[in-house]
């Protein structure tokens, strides 16, 4: 009973936590969010001390639930290892195997160093979860959207819209698919050795699970060792010889409980305190690229040559895909506060990644902020109407009130080149940005001052100006925009 | 020079397999419906039975004698490929082919084309098409297109290539192209200055211009400028603007169709007929528009009384409709074999109906593409369509109390996606005004442009 309560709550937060990352409209959010706020890490990184006092307590109580329910990581694993062991001759695949806790806090030490350098969240299980499903599983969702919006299309219906499936960052994709690989070998041939091994949160909450209430207990005069609670745990935690159960490693799954054809294992009050040591396998370690942007197929036109100087009708421009200008500082979402605190509590979970409907987060392909999110302009703008990341983000690293504390905050400012600019490159007049500015922080001044008709070019105000990206994502310049937005490392309300 | 599809979408964002699978699974079902319905009193055809082939209305030109068809085919509207072939032409020669051949078939004998319609390359695939059949079967109709550069070399180049590319050694119509678009100082420019006219007026003594005549956009001072020429030039002919709301609402620069038929019928000039449907909008009318129509004659097509209204007056020669698609065709072959002219009571329930069309914000846009490409790649008509797609179909809300706001919203902003790529819509336009010298219908483009622009925004910010 006890087993099937585990697995039918565990189910549905996986399949929430999982939709969260698929949903790109956003409204899931409002009902889910708290799933993804819950999460250890990002509750430890958020100080939300109520959610991590409760961690802590939900563990001293009933040992490593989180571990089995509420992580989508360590839940992914059970699926993976329940399908392994479906196969003919698998079916008691596990071996009781002693812990070895040196290397457990050694991992959880490299961690915290890791996590200093600004690399722990390749480690840290919510996020590696959160990638592996933006990375590999969102994509196939938008193309099934994207097939019943051409569908909904033919019916005119407006049920389904198309987005557009990019590559965000290439060194993100890769980490994803490493992660997945590593963690689902593991799981398909040893079951839980990652949470028990490398997971700083396994190490952590395994510390405290081995003072826990409420545990499996092995009632030695039922008891025939006939090891099959040992052969189908997947913490390899039983020790029957020893009618003992290593409970740091122990992820409260219920599984042995029901395994046991003679009632001899117990979920109940502790008697006493036996912790063991813990078996391990080295971490993998996973690689990074630099980041390369695949550009969508450029839009073709055609004109028809013919020996006579004519402007022919219809056809359409080529549109060169923009480029991403060198940004001295990279430009982090309002609400981030200052480029510091954005870095020091994001965790790379691509949640707001995964929502942000205008295209303008993507993961960092720079080696410092790994994976973290940054902005930029040349698939879309942040637009005055949104706050989905700071909406979704479980850490607070991304924290905005309200709207207007958007449009007040400033977290770069535009610079105009002048090479790029059409109205001095092409002679045109032009005034796209100053039209989009949301703070009229652009000025049109005359680009020959002694003429009175002459054209004019704009001027950023750098006070007014938000840095929000309308006039370098709106900027006729191809490729490169003739603004361009510098981020600023802190953030300031104008 | 029309099409009722107002939808015509580029080709990148077409989803042809959908399309068919869509048009497969419509037909059997209207078979199965067929079939069940069985009864004696029933009919299983469509209600409008067979297109005649041999009842075409015919207007006779009363200088050469010639008989021309009611309905005359605009070539500006061709069917595009996905892709340019690997001649880079964009049409779908096949298509145009075989609806050469049905229009043929069934009474058509009039072919107007241009040498810049479709991308350039209208006058080939339609010679190719009207080649495979005999030279006295069809009347072509070509244009004088010299809009970007005047010279006298240059407009002559036009005229010599317009003969290669449909590949006849006699032109049947031949036209001054948008007269009126610019001015009066534009015109001379382009037909007097360079001493074009006289030319062409040799061209037409040598017999390789059976009639010249020249088609008309603009202002009452140019038309009645060009029109007093006619006791110098004589002109065989004048296409013009004609539909039930040009009659008196002509939009922008215009001038009233009754007042340009009403000078020609004076001149005892043939009138060519463009524009009879409004590039669609006479066809994709708004919802209780069409109610009236229909409740008036349920089972004549919408499109059906914008024809009958342009082919009634005795006056006219022939009535252009630029059908990209074949039920198109034979909508408007039923319309005209043969025509029923309009009774006065009729007239006047046209003239009604396009009184209270006027109460619609819809931007008077024809999708005739003259304005583009725009060099900063916005796709301009289709912009403009799906707005007055919207405008038609209640989906512009006034405010954000509108009771059907959401709905409307949604509509709008999904649709808007659907129609044009973001790259193309109006947010990217920067005003240059390049455009505008183009538009027939003298439409101040980017400023709508931005006006749609700015309504998008209050959608998105919710701020309507």
């Amino acid at each position: 009973m006890l087993r099937k309560i585990r697995i039918v709550v565990a189910a549905i937060f996986f399949v929430c936590i999982t939709l969260l990352f698929l949903d790109f409209t956003g409204t899931l959010h409002a009902w889910l969010g708290w799933m993804a706020k819950i999460q250890f890490l990002p509750a430890l990184l958020a100080l939300h001390v109520g959610i991590v006092v409760g961690l802590v307590l939900l563990t001293l109580l009933f040992g490593r639930v989180y571990c089995s329910v509420i992580c989508p990581l360590g839940v992914m694993q059970d699926v993976v290892s329940w399908i392994s062991g479906r196969r003919r001759k698998h079916r008691n695949r596990f071996r009781y195997s002693r812990a070895l806790t040196w290397l457990r806090y050694t991992m959880l030490v490299v961690f915290v160093a890791l996590m200093f350098a600004g690399f722990g969240t390749l480690l840290a299980p919510y996020s590696a979860y959160g990638r592996i499903v933006s990375s590999l599983l969102a994509p196939v969702w938008q193309g099934v959207n994207n097939l019943l919006a051409a569908v909904a299309e033919r019916l005119d219906s407006y049920a389904f819209y198309t987005v557009d499936v990019w590559v965000k960052s290439l060194s993100t994709l890769i980490v994803a698919v490493v992660t997945f690989v590593v963690i689902a070998f593991l799981a398909w041939r040893h079951g839980r050795t990652w949470c028990n091994t490398v997971c700083p949160v396994g190490t952590v909450l395994g510390f405290l699970s081995r003072y826990s209430l409420f545990r499996p207990v092995i009632d030695a005069t039922k008891c025939v060792d006939c090891k099959r609670c040992a052969h189908n745990c997947k913490a390899s935690c039983i020790d029957i010889a020893n009618h003992r159960i290593d409970y740091s490693r122990c992820v409260a799954c219920m599984d042995c409980l029901e395994m046991c054809h003679k009632d001899a294992i117990h979920y109940t009050r502790r008697r006493a305190a036996t912790p063991a040591p813990s078996a391990a396998k080295r971490a993998p370690v996973a690689n990074s690229s630099r980041r390369k942007f695949l550009g969508v197929a450029g839009l073709l036109a055609w004109s028809g040559l013919h020996a006579q100087e004519k402007k022919v009708d219809g056809g359409l421009a080529v549109i060169v895909d923009k480029k991403i200008p060198q940004r001295a500082t990279p430009l982090v979402p309002p609400g981030a506060g200052s480029l510091r605190h954005f870095l020091a509590h994001c965790t790379a979970c691509q949640l707001c990644v995964s929502v942000c409907p205008n295209e303008v987060l993507r993961p960092s392909g720079n080696l410092e902020r790994l994976m973290k999110p940054e902005m930029s302009y040349e698939r879309g703008y942040c637009r005055p109407e949104c706050t989905k990341c700071s909406e979704v983000c479980p850490t607070g690293a991304i924290r905005l009130t309200d709207l207007t504390e958007k449009a007040s905050t400033q977290i770069g400012h535009a610079v105009w080149t002048r090479e790029n600019c059409v109205v001095v490159r092409d002679g045109v007049q032009c005034s796209n940005c100053k039209r989009h500015c949301p703070t009229g922080a652009i000025m049109m001044v005359p680009l020959d001052p002694g003429k009175a008709d002459s054209l004019r070019i704009p001027t950023v105000n750098e006070e007014l100006c938000i840095g929000c990206g309308a006039c370098e994502n709106l900027c006729p310049a191809r490729p490169f925009s003739a603004l361009h937005v510098e981020g600023h490392e802190r953030h300031r309300l104008i | 020079m029309d099409t009722k599809d107002k939808t015509t979408k580029d080709p990148i964002s077409r989803r042809d397999f959908l399309k068919i699978v869509g048009i497969s699974a419509a037909t059997t079902t209207a078979t199965l419906a067929a079939g069940c319905s069985g009864g004696s009193a029933t009919r299983g055809s469509s209600a409008q039975g067979e297109v005649p082939t041999d009842a075409m209305t015919y207007r006779v030109n009363p200088k050469s004698g010639e008989r021309v068809s009611l309905l005359g085919y605009g070539c500006m509207r061709w069917p595009t490929l996905p892709a340019p072939g690997g001649d880079g032409n964009v049409i779908d020669q096949d298509a145009v082919n075989s609806l050469i051949d049905y229009a043929l078939a069934h009474g058509v004998n009039y072919f107007d084309t241009s040498p810049v319609y479709v991308q350039g390359w209208s006058e080939k695939s339609t010679g190719m098409a009207l080649k495979r059949h005999p030279r006295d079967k069809y009347l072509i109709a070509t244009k004088l297109s010299n809009f970007s550069n005047f010279t006298r070399e240059n407009s002559i180049a036009m005229y010599r290539q317009s003969f290669k590319d449909l590949q006849v050694d006699y032109i049947d119509y031949y036209l001054l192209h948008s007269i009126g678009n610019g001015g009066i100082k534009t015109f001379r420019a382009r037909y007097i200055d360079n001493g074009m006219i006289d030319y062409l007026l040799e061209e037409r003594a040598a017999g390789r211009i059976r009639n010249l005549g020249f088609s008309f956009h603009g202002t009452q001072a140019v038309f009645d400028e060009v029109l007093a020429m006619h006791e110098k030039v004589h002109w065989d002919f004048v296409q013009i603007q004609l539909n039930y709301l040009d009659w008196r609402h002509a939009s922008g620069n215009n001038v009233p169709a009754e007042y340009l038929y009403g000078e020609l019928e004076k001149r005892d000039i043939p009138a060519i007929i463009m524009e009879p449907l409004l590039g669609g909008r006479l066809s994709k009318v708004p919802d209780h528009v069409a109610a009236r129509l229909k409740e008036r004659s349920p089972e004549s097509s919408v499109a059906s009384w914008a024809f009958r209204f342009a082919g009634s007056p005795e006056k006219v020669l022939t009535v252009l409709s630029g059908m990209t698609y074949m039920e198109h065709l034979q909508d408007n072959l039923r319309t005209y074999s043969p025509l029923v002219p309009l009774s006065d009571d009729e007239r006047q329930f046209l003239f009604d109906t396009a009184d209270l069309m006027m109460q619609y914000p819809t931007i008077p846009c024809n999708d005739c593409k003259y304005c583009m490409p725009c060099p900063y790649g916005i796709d301009i008509p289709a912009i403009l369509l799906h707005y007055n797609k919207c405008v038609n179909e209640g989906n512009v809300p006034r405010d954000g109390e509108d009771p059907a706001y959401r709905k409307a919203r949604r509509a709008f902003l999904v649709g808007y996606d659907r129609s044009v790529p973001r790259l193309r819509q109006a947010s990217h336009c920067i005003g240059c005004e390049q455009c505008n010298p183009h538009c027939p219908q003298s439409i101040d483009i980017p400023k709508q442009l931005h006006r749609i622009d700015a309504f998008v925004e209050k959608l998105k910010q919710e701020t309507l």
